[in-house]
């Protein structure tokens, strides 16, 4: 059992938790990820480590609410418990001096990069980076992100907050600019990720992702994360999550994040009706 | 002379009944069929069927026992040998082992070993005895086991009972290894795995689940804490694919997703477990082995119409155990032989919905001993599904490995282990079971298991290495 120290809601249907696991804490590389599951009916789901406090032995998890796993995380509070939490689990970024480097996050992907900006700053490198939301409401991390780059973009998809338009759109213009990019880090939904490494591609900038499949045991055992790259099959919880952004098939990933849509609605919507 | 007694049957759980549950299916003998089944053993002075059990149970001791109706006493007397006899008596393939050297079995049938474990392990059960056996003195010295299958779970027994401090570590948030995510309940019932397990604990035996070693913490870090030895039994890992067009469609399934997703998370329970499955109306499991008919039969229990083993030899040369090709025929699984994918094909969403298949026919005996496969050129057809289950075999975990690179591998991957006493390349490792032999049985990890833990022993009392 695990235990949730802190829990914070930091925007609509976003929430922190810190939860209590020294083990993990101690391991953690940014990148990473654990695997979790709420209580004994459970699914294992998969969510990327945001910060660690190895003193404390904390792990800090950024959870957007999307299906019933993750409401239910939602309705648990300070003092509460977690059944199980695996990890870390997966390759850890591979951090070192690139030069100028643009992070990117897409909405709770933002959680994500925010390790990897924080360590690539600490790095040596010139950061910039690019976080991009639907709207105000759904902002965050941006002071913490702040923190770390060099120059902060803040995008929104209706232009309620920072500038109106697609995080790709905010990398496009730097491109355009002339402005020199040894590399590109782009967390976030599928799609998102797609665009930046179409556009990335064109411009010969290499550009890592992080590929969220979904998984079961991820360690390696049931296959269902397998990814492809480079036109071979990857098992994204041990040869990633972390890949070239130009050799993923996206429409891949995409197709296989759906296979269980209708299970996957008809589990949220009793959860929401009847709690269960 | 005195009547001959038949080979007694364990009732079942009939086809349509059962292919509607995931309840166990064979349902065990009443202690009249047991007492008639032990009456059948002739007592050899010189048991073979002792030698074709790789833990070396005493057969005709426990069986005696049985026919004075001292059915605890032979549970016991099992147990000197084997910790899980509840597993043993049901998932061994006794065929191959004891009851091959059974010298009733010369001429007509022999004595039926396993039923006759599994009803004495059962009796325990039933009684409610947990009989704890000695421990020895306790020497204060920490041993680490890492994974909780067969391999592990003979080992930690084996090492307990010498007085050793034991300790588990398993990356699943559930003990058992493949007992928990492979077999599935109809032949092995989790409450039986969990009530072994639950025996070790008794024991002593300390057991952590989520800790993937490797990533949770290193083999370095747990010599660290102070283990003396640390014995690997990860298990076989990886899934195997054919690396053929379309094969990362949705649909298609590893046997391990599937049958993890079946036996470990219920998924045959959702909505009221959280993890689903998809199960369409005509589902193929492509292979030939015991997984492959774990599959198609459970692909039948998640409601399939129709449950397909899709083999590129004939059935003479599959691998899995007679016993459960015979129930997946009574259940009504069709048999395709002699074929062998191509591509798979998907629909406009992306789901597979055929399986472009070509006919095989058999030359020459290949390094398997079993006659080689070859293709029959232009004989392609397509067989409509909804769902593939691919069990073609498992390669080794790579979790652990990658971090430890002073473990000397084979050239598959394989832990390179001697076959006596499972010690590695790297001083104080040892490991067992499919990590080390590649895919095999439960009774041949744990036969593993047991020989590790032998030597284990020997290289803490002596050092040598």
């Amino acid at each position: 059992m695990f235990k949730i120290l802190q829990k914070k809601i930091l925007a609509k249907n976003v929430n922190k938790f810190v939860i209590e696991a020294p083990l993990i804490a101690k391991k953690h590389k940014p990148g990473q990820f654990v695997v979790i599951r709420i209580d004994e009916k459970g699914e294992r789901i998969p969510l990327t480590i945001s910060e660690t406090d190895k003193n404390n032995g904390t792990i800090t998890l950024i959870v957007q609410e999307v299906g019933k796993t993750t409401y239910k995380l939602g309705t648990l509070k300070e003092g509460d418990f977690v059944m199980d939490l695996i990890g870390p689990l997966g390759k850890p970024a591979e951090i070192e001096k690139y030069g100028n480097v643009v992070t990117i996050g897409g909405g709770v992907g933002t959680a994500i990069v925010y390790p990897e900006t924080k360590a690539l700053k600490e790095a040596g490198n010139y950061v910039i980076s690019i976080i991009g939301f639907r709207n105000k409401e759904l902002v965050i991390l941006e002071d913490e992100m702040r923190k770390y780059s060099d120059e902060l973009y803040v995008t929104t998809d209706d232009g309620s907050y920072g500038e109106k338009g697609f995080v790709s759109d905010r990398l496009k213009k730097l491109i355009d600019e002339g402005r020199k990019i040894d590399l590109v880090i782009a967390i976030g939904p599928a799609i998102m990720m797609k665009v930046v490494s179409e556009l990335t591609k064109k411009y010969g900038i290499k550009t890592i992702v992080s590929l969220n499949s979904i998984m079961l045991d991820a360690t390696g055992m049931c296959g269902v994360c397998r990814v492809e790259v480079g036109g071979k099959t990857m098992f994204a919880c041990v040869d990633g999550p972390e890949f070239d952004g130009h050799l993923v098939n996206f429409d891949l990933l995409i197709k296989r994040l759906n296979t269980y849509k209708e299970e996957e609605r008809l589990a949220l919507e009793r959860f929401l009706k009847e709690g269960v | 002379m005195k009547e001959k007694i038949p080979r007694q049957e364990m009732p079942k759980q009939s086809p349509n009944e059962r292919i509607k549950n995931f309840n166990e299916v064979a349902l065990g003998y009443t202690e009249e069929l047991a007492l008639k089944e032990a009456s059948r053993c002739l007592q050899c002075p010189k048991p073979f069927c002792v030698e074709g059990c790789p833990v070396n149970i005493k057969i005709p001791e426990f069986i005696k026992l049985i026919k004075e109706k001292k059915y605890l006493e032979s549970v016991k007397k099992i147990k000197e040998d084997n910790a899980l006899p509840a597993i043993c008596g049901r998932v061994c393939p006794q065929e191959e082992q004891c009851e091959k050297k059974c010298v009733l079995g010369v001429k007509g049938e022999p004595v039926a070993i396993g039923r006759l474990e599994r009803f004495v392990a059962d009796y325990e059960a039933k009684m409610g005895v947990v009989d704890i056996p000695k421990i020895e003195e306790e020497k204060n010295i920490k041993i680490a086991i890492v994974g909780s299958g067969p391999a592990g779970l003979t080992c930690a027994a084996d090492l307990r009972r010498m007085g050793y401090s034991v300790t588990i570590f398993e990356a699943l948030h559930k003990p058992g290894g493949v007992l928990i995510y492979g077999i599935p309940e109809f032949r092995l019932p989790k409450a039986i795995v969990e009530r072994e397990v639950d025996f070790l604990k008794k024991m002593g035996v300390e057991v952590k689940v989520n800790v993937v070693v490797g990533k949770t913490i290193t083999l370095y870090e747990i010599f660290e804490m102070g283990y003396k030895a640390i014995f690997l039994g990860l298990g076989a890992g990886l899934p195997k694919f054919m690396g053929i067009e379309g094969e990362n469609l949705l649909g298609i399934y590893s046997a391990n997703e599937f049958l993890t997703r079946t036996n470990l998370m219920k998924a045959y329970l959702f909505p009221e477990y959280d993890t689903p499955i998809k199960v369409g109306k005509r589902v193929a499991v492509i292979g030939g082995g015991n997984v492959a008919m774990d599959a198609v039969r459970s692909a039948l229990r998640h409601g399939a119409e129709e449950a397909i083993i899709i083999y590129r030899r004939s059935r003479e040369e599959m691998p899995a155990r007679e016993e459960e090709v015979l129930n997946a025929e009574e259940e009504g699984v069709k048999f395709h032989f002699l074929v062998n994918p191509k591509r798979f094909i998907g629909d406009e969403k992306g789901f597979v919905k055929g399986i472009e298949l070509i006919k095989m026919e058999l030359g020459e005996p290949d390094a398997s001993g079993r006659r080689k496969p070859i293709p029959i050129v232009g004989s392609e057809f397509v067989l409509d599904v909804d769902n593939v289950v691919i069990a073609i075999g498992a390669g080794p975990n790579p979790l652990l490995l990658q971090e430890t690179p002073e473990i000397k591998r084979n050239k598959w991957g394989y832990i390179e282990a001697d076959f006596s006493t499972g010690k590695t390349s790297m001083k104080g490792v040892f490991a067992g079971g499919d990590i080390v032999t590649g895919e095999a049985t439960v009774i041949e990890a744990m036969g593993f298991g047991r020989r590790a833990a032998k030597a284990i022993d020997e290289y803490i009392k002596t050092g040598k290495w």
